[in-house]
């Protein structure tokens, strides 16, 4: 049974031009143990799929879907209180800003902590306990010292890193990764993303990773799914798709990539005729 | 932080010389002689002219007097008021305790109404209660609250009967005034019919004098919750699986607190434009009622001192929000490592 | 499944003042605050046209009559007469005058010394900077009611000395803006390049710079302009205002205040008539500053 499966997803949003789909019928599905990288251009809805599915997006976007099933349960016939038991615990996610994700007023140990009391039930000298644990496993070392400290304090990649430890604490069975080094310097970005990886091979938990990237799908995903204004162009298991591309679509985000350059100019997506791909990958 | 409270501190200082500035040319700016407006005597002969120049030192020169003038308000002494022939800082002194309390009461009012309206109206943006919160808040604003207060007058006291006229407590109470707020002398002296009548009379001035700062209040708490609500660390917040109540009234509210704090700072000042007011329409013996009246009076030493000492005190509470404000700011009281 | 239109039903946005129009058109409490504006203005225009009777004449007759819908009243005196026989509706209707002038004069001085200050202090900087700040800082210190109250008192009671002074109180908040809009705009490329290409001082104050930081300054000015109104109601009423018996609102009040319980209309419908038109220029200015704030345009 796969932990999360969904089938023909549309997320439209109300605005003052009209009826905007961001996400036009998509299938996603992702079994534990794997790694999926959902990849697209900025606009192609990628984020908002996986934000659908959390429940995070604004009252202005309508959410249908035939099927949206967390291991086995629907997510959509459940109760707002009976789906807060399993966001933050079985499904977390972390975002592309690290130091803005995090609550400015309050200590990482507080907001580490927090998720800990909340579906955990763990308090006080417990939960510390627990935070200095999961800092460690995020590779933060001197946790004890950290967890006083305000997110202002700190640099991008260690708030990453706390994103992490907050999204672990309760050891979810899926993990959702939304573009989490985009915002990152390049060194620090490879250290987040081995981590993620290593995090993921050790816990077995499923991992979600949302990218624009073609290196960071290469390094790191199983599956992977292109996505293009709101629909799936394709998807395919990684080797197949670096080798042998079904759409041109991603021929054409490949063939962007510096690495695969011929001749002094770099090919753009808009050179590629993809149009009728358009829902293909269904 | 202390970076921040020394160079608060450094920007009053220039504003409180130019304060002393300006009520110390206040009276020689009057129409007319300055030394018979401070003296309040008309008529003078020539040798008590010239012993009043000499008493109030117009014979040296400008800045010899303005210099004089400071060390005089630096050790209390504000001169003497012409109607009472007291020293103005004991006239201040003796109502100044009436207009904190009632300043403090509509303050009060105007939080616990004002920031909880603020929320909702946020939560349930766009919604019947938003507008309908919001509207009232407008309103609110756009009031000559003079007016206000006649109409509460004529409705609450006049036409129900429910609350006194003026004042601030029953004819019949004499309380011995040790700490100057009725509150406090009638529980201290023991007279529970003195407090309640106190609490009454508190009643409609509070309210006129809240209702612009807690309409302000309101919109400005609404304005930072739904600013603060789209943040990224809000949507994390539910991310974690946290209840809406949780979201919203402690991870949103405690960093829309952080500008709402400063708004609050700003209605001291307006409070005390309010008190005048409210002071003169409820016949409450503050020092705004007293300002005015000394206007009318040309009692001129009060006027001049009157300013100074508000315009202090209104600069020394905003000095203190400022503190407040640095001290619930996390990215102000720790600096960055 | 719910249906829903694909992208291409989205409409193309409009532009320019067409645009502007569009967003404040949409906030109802906007329009209808423009259209009370409107009215009040159109009877302060021709009051003299419109008002049954003279503001000024007192009939020994009517004394303290109430308006028509009560015991007593007539449809000679539709909102009841005054505690010396003058008839309400007129003098509310002339006092629309005086509180529209108030605060266009008023707005208007402010606005000028603000700009100029702002300007001066935004673009050269330095200790005229320092100066100048110093100087808006203290003024703001001061409780704006109480300063005008002194300022009064220093010049003498009367409208056109009440005008000045709130002109004064009120001006640091447009200096502060205009400061600060010049600030940020000084370091933009189109200002280097008109610089390089020869302009003058005044010409890049004025011409290339200003029209840039109008929005905030509109906005500010609507809320200017009802505060003004107020402030000189407040002042009328404490009797250093505009002074018996002209038919300010405020001053109305004051000589009301004795007759509440005898008279309640002599007290209600002059404060009605400052609520109302201080409201319909507030709920003008909230569409203002969202029609022209693109930060909250909704998308």
């Amino acid at each position: 049974m796969a932990l999360l499966d969904i089938r023909n997803l549309t997320v439209a949003f109300d605005t003052s031009v009209g009826l905007f789909k961001a996400v036009d019928g998509i299938d996603v599905s992702v079994d534990a143990r794997e790694v999926l990288a959902i990849v697209g251009e900025s606009g192609s809805g990628k984020s908002v799929a996986m934000l659908a599915v959390m429940g995070l997006l604004p009252a202005s976007a309508t959410v249908t879907a035939d099927k949206m099933e967390f291991e086995g349960k629907n997510l959509m016939a459940m109760t707002a209180q009976q789906k807060r038991r399993i966001i933050g615990k079985d499904i977390a996610m972390i975002f592309q800003e690290p130091v803005a994700s995090l609550n400015p007023c309050f200590t990482i140990g507080f907001q580490i902590e927090e998720v800990l009391s909340r579906h955990m039930g763990l308090n006080g000298r417990a939960a510390r306990d627990r935070a200095i644990e999961l800092l460690q496993l995020v590779g933060i070392k001197d946790g004890a010292d950290r967890l006083g400290a305000f997110p202002h304090q700190m640099s991008g990649g260690q708030c990453q890193r706390v994103m992490i430890a907050m999204a672990i604490a309760c050891s979810p069975k899926l993990l959702i990764a939304d573009e989490p080094t985009t915002a990152l310097d390049v060194t620090i970005q490879k250290q987040i993303l081995d981590l993620l990886v290593k995090l993921q091979a050790d816990t077995g938990m499923g991992l979600i990773m949302i990218t624009h990237d073609m290196g960071v799908v290469a390094e790191t995903a199983d599956r992977v799914i292109v996505q293009y204004k709101g629909h799936k162009m394709e998807e395919a298991d990684v080797l197949t798709l670096f080798e042998n591309p079904a759409s041109n679509y991603t021929r054409a985000l490949l063939s962007a990539l510096p690495e695969n350059a011929v001749g002094d100019r770099l090919p753009t997506v808009a050179d590629y005729n993809f149009a009728h791909d358009l829902g293909a990958g269904q | 932080m202390l970076r921040y409270i020394l160079h608060r501190l450094a920007l009053v200082i220039p504003t409180l010389i130019g304060i002393t500035i300006c009520s110390f040319g206040f009276v020689r700016l009057i129409p007319g002689d300055p030394i018979l407006a401070l003296s309040g005597e008309r008529g003078v002969s020539a040798e008590r002219y010239a012993a009043l120049v000499t008493k109030y030192g117009f014979d040296k020169p400008i800045w010899e007097q303005y210099f004089r003038y400071i060390g005089q308000v630096l050790q209390g002494d504000f001169g003497d008021s012409l109607a009472t022939h007291r020293p103005v800082i004991s006239e201040f002194l003796k109502l100044f305790p009436a207009t904190v309390e009632l300043a403090v009461f509509a303050l009060i009012f105007a939080i616990v109404l004002g920031v909880p309206a603020g929320i909702f109206a946020a939560v349930k943006r766009g919604s019947w209660l938003d507008q309908g919160l919001m509207g009232t808040a407008l309103v609110g604003y756009s009031m000559p609250i003079f007016w206000w207060g006649l109409l509460l007058i004529i409705f609450f006291s006049g036409y129900l009967g429910w609350t006194p006229v003026s004042g601030r407590i029953g004819l019949q109470f004499f309380l011995k005034p040790v700490t100057g707020f009725m509150l406090i002398d009638s529980l201290l002296a023991g007279n529970f019919d003195a407090f309640v009548s106190a609490l009454r009379h508190l009643i409609l001035p509070t309210i006129v004098l809240g209702t612009i700062p807690l309409a302000v209040i309101a919109r400005q708490t609404r304005s930072a919750m739904l600013e603060v609500m789209g943040e990224d660390y809000v949507r994390t917040a539910r991310a974690k699986g946290l209840s809406g109540n949780r979201v919203i009234g402690l991870h949103a509210l405690r960093n829309a607190l952080i500008p709402v704090v400063t708004t609050i700072g700003l209605q001291i000042g307006v409070l005390m434009g309010g008190a005048i007011l409210t002071e003169t329409i409820f016949s409450w013996p503050g020092i705004g009622r007293w300002l005015v009246d000394s206007i009318y009076k040309r009692d001129y030493a009060v006027v001049q001192n009157g300013l100074l000492i508000v315009a202090v005190i209104v600069m020394v509470v905003n000095l203190l929000v400022d503190l407040l404000y640095a001290f619930i700011n996390p990215r102000i009281r720790v600096q960055s490592s | 499944m719910t249906t829903v239109g694909n992208a291409a039903e989205t409409r193309k946005p409009v532009s320019g003042l067409r645009e502007f129009w569009h967003y404040f058109s949409q906030n109802r409490g906007a329009v209808l605050g423009l259209i009370v504006l409107s009215i009040m203005v159109l009877i302060a225009l021709f009051a003299p046209v419109l008002a049954p009777h003279a503001p000024e004449l007192q009939y020994r007759d009517a004394l303290l009559r109430p308006p028509v819908w009560q015991e007593g009243g007539s449809w000679t005196y539709v909102l009841g007469t005054d505690a010396v026989g003058r008839d309400m509706l007129s003098r509310l209707m002339y006092g629309a005058r005086f509180s529209l002038i108030i605060g266009a004069v008023v707005v208007v001085l402010a606005l000028l010394g603000g700009i100029t200050l702002g300007l001066i202090a935004g673009y050269f900087r330095g200790w005229v900077d320092v100066v100048i700040m110093r100087v808006m800082d203290i003024i703001l210190a001061f409780p704006s009611l109480l300063l005008a109250l002194v300022l009064v008192a220093v010049l003498g009671p009367g409208l056109v000395n009440a005008m000045l002074a709130i002109a004064l109180v009120l001006q640091p908040h447009f200096a502060r803006l205009v400061r600060a809009a010049v600030m940020a705009e000084h370091s933009r490329d189109y200002v280097t390049s008109a610089k390089l290409a020869g302009a003058s001082h005044i010409r890049l104050m004025l011409v290339t710079i200003l029209p840039n930081c109008l929005a905030p300054l509109i906005v500010q000015a609507t809320l200017s302009f009802s505060s003004a109104i107020l402030e000189a109601a407040a002042l009328g009423f404490l009797g250093l205002g505009a002074q018996p018996p002209t038919p300010e609102w405020g001053t109305m009040l004051a000589t009301a205040r004795e007759f509440i319980t005898r008279a309640p209309w002599v007290v209600t419908f002059p404060g009605l008539a400052i609520l109302i038109t201080v409201l319909a220029i507030n709920l003008m200015g909230d569409g203002l500053r969202d029609a022209l704030d693109p930060k909250l345009k909704r998308s």
